[in-house]
């Protein structure tokens, strides 16, 4: 059925392609719910170009404040000593594409758009202590292991399959990528020039009972602490009681 | 089945969480413990936050203990006296360590320090466990066990004494506060309810007799472990209600299988054990702290703009 509706939007796409517009591109879902049985999700991205051409898709995350902590060992054992706070940092970051970046355009081109983890650039907050430039570098580079270690970050080259003018990529959500807005960029090139680009958003929000539980614990944490005690207390003699007739 | 916790934010088998609830359960049947001592380390071990771990054992201990208390309560065998003395103690320590947890945290040093509380506790009751159990097997082959005559304790000579007829005491109140405290504050940084530290004080410090000590310890246990889930709900929004409830579930189950099964092993033998899988516990904690990570580097907290 999925498949069906696709394709039926696929002619869509190409006939509207035809009639001017160098890039058309959709997905298959523009908001994730995150419910108890939440592992994950790949959403669909497919569209048409009006020729030959590279697509290069970027999905950012909502900005945060992180926290970075490089570990040292005191006294034979390891622990965190030095902290940096960068600024807007994606909390997700994706990057896919029909063939390697680096053939697809010129550095220039992708530091200026962001295309790949090495291009992001996160801010130093104001209230960090000084770094060496070394050191900038150690730390970014860090933020960028750490997330491609969480699936939060990749690049995916080859990804985006054509056929023809259609094409089409999946985007892998994984079960631990945060609530917030993101924004999906499609970019259409052709000899290391964007022709066209296309801009959608996409939210993921925790929902039912997961959203419930969450938000009570943020917006009402003395009352949800009551209520764990309460579940808690009266789990606990349920149980007892259940098992004294046996 | 995978299911996504809300507070963990993570997705983990339902399978695993009630197996390691009805591991740790059974095992906490078996030796009569508590059991959070093993929840929270293998909780952090399948890579829970440890803040998470830590809030949300404390509060599925508030349902262990409540459900064992009431079979010491029919019994008789709860010192409410003694007990809620030990609570004025717990509240101000858990309290206090509820506080002193969400410090630890936004300095980023709350998982080190879980980490090391549970290595010093670990090790040290570990080993008395495994020492004297093997003693006491030696014991018994030679078949000359003495028990210690009544001594007097330091304690009696402290003021603001007060007659606890139940535990047949007339100590100072000083004591027992300070027990409390002291046993309230790991729970808030263990995620403990601290069976294992309160038991052997109220025998050999405060005195009391046997037959009242555990279920007076559980008794306390639940007030503490409920003001260590309230204080960090308020503080760090760390207790996950939903991972709480299936650790029960599956530690309820295992706990009726633990009991039924402790009658064909001998004290000494089950106590040796236990002391084993303390230290082989206690062990893979030192491993992570003292080898080199993986990666030096680690993501603390974010906040979103």
């Amino acid at each position: 059925m999925k498949q069906f509706v696709v394709s039926c939007l696929l002619v869509t796409l190409y006939t509207s392609t035809a009639a001017g517009q160098a890039l058309v591109a959709d997905m298959s879902e523009n908001s994730i719910s995150i419910t108890s049985n939440f592992t994950g999700q790949d959403i669909l991205l497919f569209g048409a170009t009006d020729g030959p051409s590279d697509v290069v898709v970027v999905v950012r995350g909502p900005r945060e404040d992180l926290v970075i902590r490089r570990k040292s060992r005191v006294g034979g054992i390891w622990m965190n000593r030095r902290s940096v706070t960068f600024h807007s940092v994606p909390a997700y970051y994706a990057v896919a594409s029909n063939r390697p970046l680096a053939d697809i355009a010129s550095q220039a081109l992708r530091t200026q758009h962001r295309m790949g983890g090495a291009f992001l650039d996160f801010p130093l907050a104001e209230n960090s202590p000084s770094l060496t430039d070394e050191e900038l570098i150690e730390f970014r580079r860090a933020i960028l292991r750490n997330k491609r270690r969480d699936d939060l970050y990749f690049e995916t080259e080859r990804s985006v399959r054509f056929r023809e003018r259609l094409f089409r990529t999946s985007i892998v959500f994984p079960a631990n990528a945060p609530e917030g807005d993101y924004t999906v960029q499609t970019y259409l090139l052709r000899g290391g020039v964007i022709v066209d680009q296309e801009s959608s958003p996409l939210t993921i929000r925790k929902a039912g009972l997961e959203r419930t539980i969450f938000d009570l614990a943020h917006d009402q944490p003395a009352l949800y602490g009551i209520i764990a005690i309460v579940i808690a207390l009266a789990s606990g003699w349920l149980a007892a009681a259940a098992f004294r007739r046996t | 089945m995978q299911i996504y916790f809300p507070i963990a934010e993570l997705s983990l088998n339902v399978f695993v969480v009630l197996a390691m609830g009805g591991g740790v359960g059974f095992l906490s049947g078996l030796f009569g413990v508590g059991g959070g001592f093993l929840m929270t380390p293998l909780l952090i071990f399948i890579g829970v936050p440890p803040a998470v771990a830590v809030a949300t054992e404390a509060n599925q201990i508030v349902a262990a203990s409540a459900s064992g208390v009431i079979a010491h309560w029919r019994r008789g065998n709860v010192d409410i006296k003694m007990g809620l003395v030990l609570v004025a103690g717990g509240f101000v320590g858990s309290t206090a360590g509820s506080f002193l947890f969400k410090l630890l945290r936004e300095i980023g040093q709350i998982d080190l320090v879980i980490s090391l509380t549970f290595v010093v506790f670990l090790g040290v009751i570990g080993t008395l466990m495994l020492i004297e159990s093997v003693r006491l097997i030696l014991r018994s082959r030679k078949g000359t066990y003495r028990k210690k005559a009544h001594q007097h304790y330091w304690a009696h000579g402290l003021p603001f004494k007060m007659r606890f007829h139940k535990s047949k005491l007339y100590i100072s109140v000083i004591p027992p506060i300070l027990v409390g405290f002291f046993v309230g504050l790991l729970a808030a940084i263990m995620g403990v309810g601290g069976g294992f530290i309160m038991i052997p004080a109220m025998i050999y410090l405060l005195g009391m007799p046997t037959a009242v000590v555990v279920g007076t310890s559980l008794f306390q246990i639940i007030f503490v472990t409920a003001n260590v889930t309230f204080f960090h709900s308020i503080n760090t929004q760390t207790v996950d209600v939903l991972l709480a409830i299936l650790l029960l579930a599956g530690a309820v189950i295992g706990a009726q299988f633990g009991a039924r099964f402790s009658g064909r092993l001998r004290g000494e033998q089950l106590r040796a054990l236990l002391g084993i899988i303390v230290l082989a516990v206690c062990a893979k904690l030192i491993v992570d702290l003292v080898f080199e990570p993986n990666d030096l580097f680690s993501i603390g907290e974010t906040i979103s703009e």
